[in-house]
């Protein structure tokens, strides 16, 4: 397998050396505990908004810390979510007097780790809500797994939340904003090839040449059935089947359609399931009003995308057009 | 040749140690150095194991917590209790594993640590609070029952078999075999069945005929204790 690599051991380092350097407009780093801040954090009577995770997800989520969003991110090791120290240190750098909303995917580690640091958060005085984003379709029965995924929903959550906290709502008010965009959210993707974790030098699964995994979740994990290849529309039925039932759209609905990249699958063949997406959507009677194409929610070097629809109305619409200055997401300012 | 040295004397040997083993500040020291090798030592296939099920890095994660709780070891002064190695293990582990097995092995050693208080040495009352406290801790964490394909498939049969033994009037070096024993088999046991929580859970009926690295993991360790006692 061949990576732009030095080092297993300081890819995760250099990464975020380097994005330090190209952004230092937008984001201060501390590397000892690792994470970044807004340049401009804390913001007096401001909610701040922290998440963070196993790296390997980028843009997901430095990317998307910056005016409008999120307020720290605190990189976990590739796929391995970070410590409670570095998430309680990004807490606190980013308290300002109005309480943190964690925005947590829904994997294990994650949870646990932003738990632990929630805790000794509130030992510190400082208020923290935590919001679970759950978006991922493909687990079906609940009650017997871990519960769904936070997959490149959480992306939507994150901006639409950071957009209420931005306009000064309070701790309450914008963690009901991201419990609303999680609630009306849903996603189903799918893997071509799987992806290499630079530590462990080989894939995490196997696919033959001819093979899908449909309903991959974002760590290289298996997902709902394997099949045979088959032509992109037929694969979006696949993904847009389930998020559609589960999530009950109505003729006269609006929507916003993500189109999300996995990491290595290119822009064309991220079009050509957004054409279809959309086609698909126009017959149902849901209005496609506002659209994000590209790589926000990566498996490293994964070939695949995923779909995520979110039911819109018109609170969610104002505060996804606010403004935005991340270096991934930016408009409007 | 010594009397000790002839065939017959061994099972006697066992038992005069089991007999005078104390639980104290330095075997507690002595168990987790032993873990760290355990764990170096087989990082490479508790990493397969999760491949299988997980993501391939729990091997990883508890070869470097572990690591890192080595140089905290040489610090600690004489007046150290077990309660104080535990604690000192505890948030070791929480502040370098990541992933679910930082939090969930640092929450039970924290309760282990809190189970034996101040304690200079343990005996068998004390080692079943320990190892009770500990698999409770996760359970509070993580949620899960047995049968979950989870670490606790590990531990709950282990408190279980420590009990039985503790019970039945034996000595603690024969209370923490029987620990090691039944968390070895509770491991195993894991591996014809569906996973309930973590990242295998996704996989469904996929997850069948893998062992649950987490159950492997605290076989390991509670195996490194045993261990010590045929070490002396």
């Amino acid at each position: 397998m061949k990576k732009l690599i030095n080092d297993p051991k300081n890819v995760v380092n250099e990464a975020v050396a380097g994005f330090e350097v190209a952004h230092a407009d937008i984001v201060r780093v501390s590397h000892d505990p690792l994470f970044l801040v807004r340049a401009d954090a804390p913001l007096r009577g401001k909610v701040g908004i922290v998440s963070g995770g196993g790296s390997g997800h980028e843009p997901l989520h430095g990317g998307f810390v910056g005016f409008g969003m999120l307020d720290a991110a605190v990189p976990g090791p590739v796929f391995t979510s970070p410590t409670p120290d570095p998430i309680l240190a990004a807490t606190q750098a980013v308290d300002g007097g109005a309480g943190v909303l964690h925005i947590v995917k829904n994997y294990t580690g994650d949870v646990l780790n932003f738990e632990t640091a929630a805790d000794l958060a509130a030992a510190d005085g400082i208020q923290v809500r935590t919001v679970i984003v759950n978006d991922d379709v493909a687990v079906k029965d609940s009650l017997y797994t871990a519960g769904r995924r936070g997959v490149a929903g959480t992306v939507l959550v994150e901006k639409i939340a950071g957009a209420a906290a931005e306009r000064g709502d309070d701790l309450d008010a914008v963690a009901g904003v991201a419990e609303k965009v999680n609630s009306r959210v849903r996603t189903m993707g799918v893997a071509l090839t799987p992806c290499v974790v630079p530590h462990a030098g080989e894939p995490s699964f196997t696919l033959a040449d001819d093979e899908i995994e449909i309903g991959i979740g974002i760590h290289g994990e298996p997902g709902r059935e394997r099949i045979k290849l088959e032509p992109a529309n037929a694969i979006v039925d696949r993904l847009l089947g389930p998020i559609l039932e589960d999530l009950p759209f109505a003729s006269g609905d609006e929507a916003l359609l993500l189109v999300n990249g996995m990491g290595g699958t290119p822009q064309i063949e991220l079009y050509i399931v957004f054409r279809r997406a959309a086609e698909v959507l126009q017959e149902r009677g849901i209005t496609v009003t506002r659209s994000l194409v590209g790589n926000y929610t990566t498996s490293l070097e994964m070939a695949g995308a995923s779909i995520s629809v979110l039911k819109l109305d018109d609170e969610l619409t104002a505060l996804w057009d606010a403004p935005v200055q991340t270096s991934a997401l930016r408009w409007g300012r | 040749m010594t009397p000790n040295d002839e065939p017959g004397a061994v099972v006697g040997d066992a038992a005069l140690a089991n007999a005078a083993l104390r639980l104290d500040t330095g075997w507690t020291i002595r168990w987790i150095r032993r873990c760290a090798e355990v764990l170096a030592a087989n990082r490479a296939t508790l990493n397969t194991l999760d491949r299988d099920i997980g993501d391939g890095d729990h091997g990883e994660n508890m070869d470097r917590g572990f690591q890192a709780i080595l140089p905290k070891l040489e610090e600690l002064t004489d007046e150290t209790t077990p309660g104080a190695v535990l604690k000192l293990v505890a948030t070791t582990l929480i502040s370098t594993v990541g992933g679910a097995a930082g939090p969930l092995y640092g929450t039970a050693f924290l309760k282990a640590a809190g189970a034996v208080g101040a304690a200079q040495s343990l005996d068998a009352t004390a080692l079943v609070a320990l190892l009770t406290a500990a698999r409770d801790g996760i359970v509070l964490r993580g949620k899960a029952v047995e049968g979950d394909k989870t670490m606790i498939d590990a531990w709950t049969p282990a408190v279980n078999a420590a009990s039985a033994a503790h019970t039945a009037g034996s000595p603690v070096g024969t209370v923490l075999l029987a620990a090691a024993d039944a968390a070895e088999h509770g491991a195993q046991a894991t591996e014809p069945l569906v996973a309930r929580k973590g990242r295998a859970s996704y996989l469904g009926e996929r997850a069948i005929g893998h062992r649950d690295p987490g159950s492997q993991s605290t076989s390991l360790l509670l195996r490194a204790a045993a261990d010590l006692m045929s070490q002396r």
